[in-house]
């Protein structure tokens, strides 16, 4: 385990999580920390793009399905009535099994009378990891047309690999299982926001989520003079701090675009984020 | 009827301002959120409210601890590491419990009970474009992907009611299961990205899952003046992998000052970045009439 554990995670997408966090943990790294950077939007991870690594395949993740044996199934049906999920159906006089609603719970292989049900690995995605400017990145990638982010993200987190003080997690969009299962257990969670009434509207529910987890929290305003007041307002009204305001810069979006993080574009970033990160996590000890 | 359904994989790069826009310019037709994790299709369309159902998707596991005699058999069947212990006393981690039941099953004192879950709710209502379905999901509940298929239910068995020939969804980003339950069924996914690294990225693995589903896609390229080379490099992968591409939309601070003034960029301007969600409008429009 990690000695400080942040998490950067965003109700509306798009607000700046990868290049904020790959900035964080880059800087922190950069001034002879040792980091393990996570990225943990297994559905659309994006951090790689703005390092410059060699991704490795480290292992497979999967989830743990039924196989029926037709020859020892009656066709009692306790299967379907035991799923929960509704992704089992006996057809006829043999069940069929929706693998991509499964659980993986084992409901129908400890009730199976017959004992006509055994688990067998189902992959679903896969980690990858990298060695990149003496930090270690490792990230979680979803196969496509597979609907279950979870168990990939719980992998993500539980694997060590590195006995780094610091773990930054870049969270995917959102507030629900994913977004929770990113972010559970860290010793502060950063929201990032834009001050727009969309953004206002996310980071309200990114703030219910974090004060139901009880993690603590900030805010993170990117792109800070577009827009509106009322995501300043809100803060003020609700005592959440603000921790930076990173103004929109032509030259910070199109470095951006060129598969730039923040403290390349604008390297005085790079000693605020350091400082940060320390403040976050009671201060240089 | 026909299903649209907007999506982008990556967020932020303008789906929900898109299908506000299209839902401006359409005409019989239904509107749907499906981003019920981070929804804000409300806060452009001005909806009222006609009614508000509970959502029901699941079940969670509580253990009444007059009756658990400690015996962990729970802890050990659980695959979610739901079960807690604290000094041989069992409680359940709702954030964790996923309701498959397994525990309350197999507890010899029958001390687990299994309550049903009311995760969010989803409201009909009505805008002065047309209808409205929509949604919000309890703080950090789940089964984001149940309550899309609800509404969606809803609102095409409304639609097939009334006779509206169109269902416009706004999708959430992704490509998991929230964004797989938007585009089942559908007859055409719109995809909106931005010209980055990560835009295209993201639009390759969504494009890459409607296909799957083998769902006709098409696209545009937002904020497109940003960075003219990655638009062509987006075009251009567009092309060579059976997506059509409807145009360019010019980064435009209107966007924002339209979300803020509560409407549509095509209510509100019409200026470059309105023009050119009109165009494209045009040619989904045009796409979904040759659909059939």
């Amino acid at each position: 385990m990690s000695k400080h554990t942040i998490a950067i995670a965003s109700g509306k997408g798009g607000t700046g999580k990868t290049t904020i966090s790959v900035s964080m943990a880059l800087a922190l790294a950069q001034s002879g920390e040792s980091v393990s950077f996570k990225d943990a939007d297994v559905e659309e991870p994006n951090a790689h793009l703005f390092l410059d690594v060699d991704l490795k395949k480290k292992s497979d993740v999967s989830v743990l399905i039924p196989e029926i044996d037709e020859a020892k199934c009656d066709g009692c049906a306790e299967c379907q009535k035991a799923c929960a999920f509704n992704a089992i159906t006996v057809m006829g006089s043999l069940p069929l099994v929706f693998t991509e609603l499964c659980h993986g719970c084992g409901a129908c292989t400890l009730v199976c009378p017959q004992k006509a049900i055994t688990e067998v690995p189902k992959i679903i995605g896969r980690l990858d990891s990298a060695k990149v400017d003496e930090m270690s990145f490792s990230r979680g990638i979803l196969n496509v047309g597979e609907a279950m982010s979870s168990p990939i993200i719980a992998k993500l987190r539980e694997e060590n690999g590195t006995d780094a003080d610091w773990t930054i997690i870049d969270a995917p969009p959102g507030t629900s299982c994913p977004v929770i299962n990113s972010s559970r257990n860290v010793d502060y969670l950063i929201l990032v926001t834009e001050p727009t009434p969309f953004g206002l509207n996310d980071l309200e529910l990114a703030v219910g989520m974090a004060r139901a987890l009880e993690l603590p929290h900030g805010v993170i305003i990117n792109r800070a003079n577009l827009g509106d007041r009322e995501v300043y307002d809100y803060c003020t009204r609700e005592q959440i701090p603000i921790l930076l305001e990173i103004p929109f810069d032509r030259k910070i979006a199109e470095g951006y675009a060129k598969g730039q993080t923040l403290i390349v574009s604008q390297p005085e970033w790079s000693e605020k984020l350091v400082e940060l990160a320390f403040d976050l996590v009671g201060g240089r000890s | 009827m026909k299903q649209l359904v907007i999506l982008s994989g990556k967020g932020g790069t303008g789906k929900t301002s898109i299908t506000a826009s299209f839902a401006a310019l359409s005409k019989n037709f239904i509107l749907v959120d499906a981003d019920v994790d981070a929804a804000d299709l409300h806060l452009v369309t001005s909806p009222e409210i006609l009614s508000t159902h509970d959502f029901i998707a699941g079940q969670e596991a509580e253990i009444n601890p007059d009756l658990c005699e400690g015996c962990g058999n729970c802890k050990d069947l659980c695959r979610f590491d739901a079960i807690m212990e604290q000094d041989e006393t069992y409680t359940v981690d709702p954030y964790a419990c996923e309701g498959c039941g397994l525990c309350a099953r197999y507890c010899p004192t029958d001390a687990i009970a299994m309550n049903p879950v009311v995760s969010g709710q989803w409201f009909k209502s009505e805008t002065k474009n047309g209808p409205f379905y929509h949604a919000k999901l309890g703080i950090a509940a789940d089964n984001s992907g149940k309550m899309v298929a609800t509404i969606r239910e809803q609102a095409s068995n409304a639609a097939q009611e009334n006779g509206q020939d169109l269902v416009i969804i706004d999708g959430p980003p992704g490509i998991g299961c929230p964004v797989i339950a938007s585009l089942t069924g559908c007859d055409l996914v719109f995809v909106i990205t931005e010209p980055t690294p990560s835009g295209l990225h993201d639009l390759q693995r969504v494009t890459e899952l409607a296909h799957h589903f083998k769902i006709p896609v098409l696209s545009a390229v937002n904020k497109a003046d940003l960075d003219d080379e990655m638009t062509e490099k987006i075009e251009k992968y567009c092309e060579e992998n059976n997506i059509r591409t409807l145009g360019r939309i010019p980064f435009d601070p209107a966007f924002v000052k339209s979300m803020i003034n509560k409407v549509s960029i095509v209510e509100y301007s019409s200026g470059a970045g309105a023009m050119a969600v009109r165009n494209i409008w045009q040619k989904v429009n045009y796409q979904l009439e040759l659909e059939n």
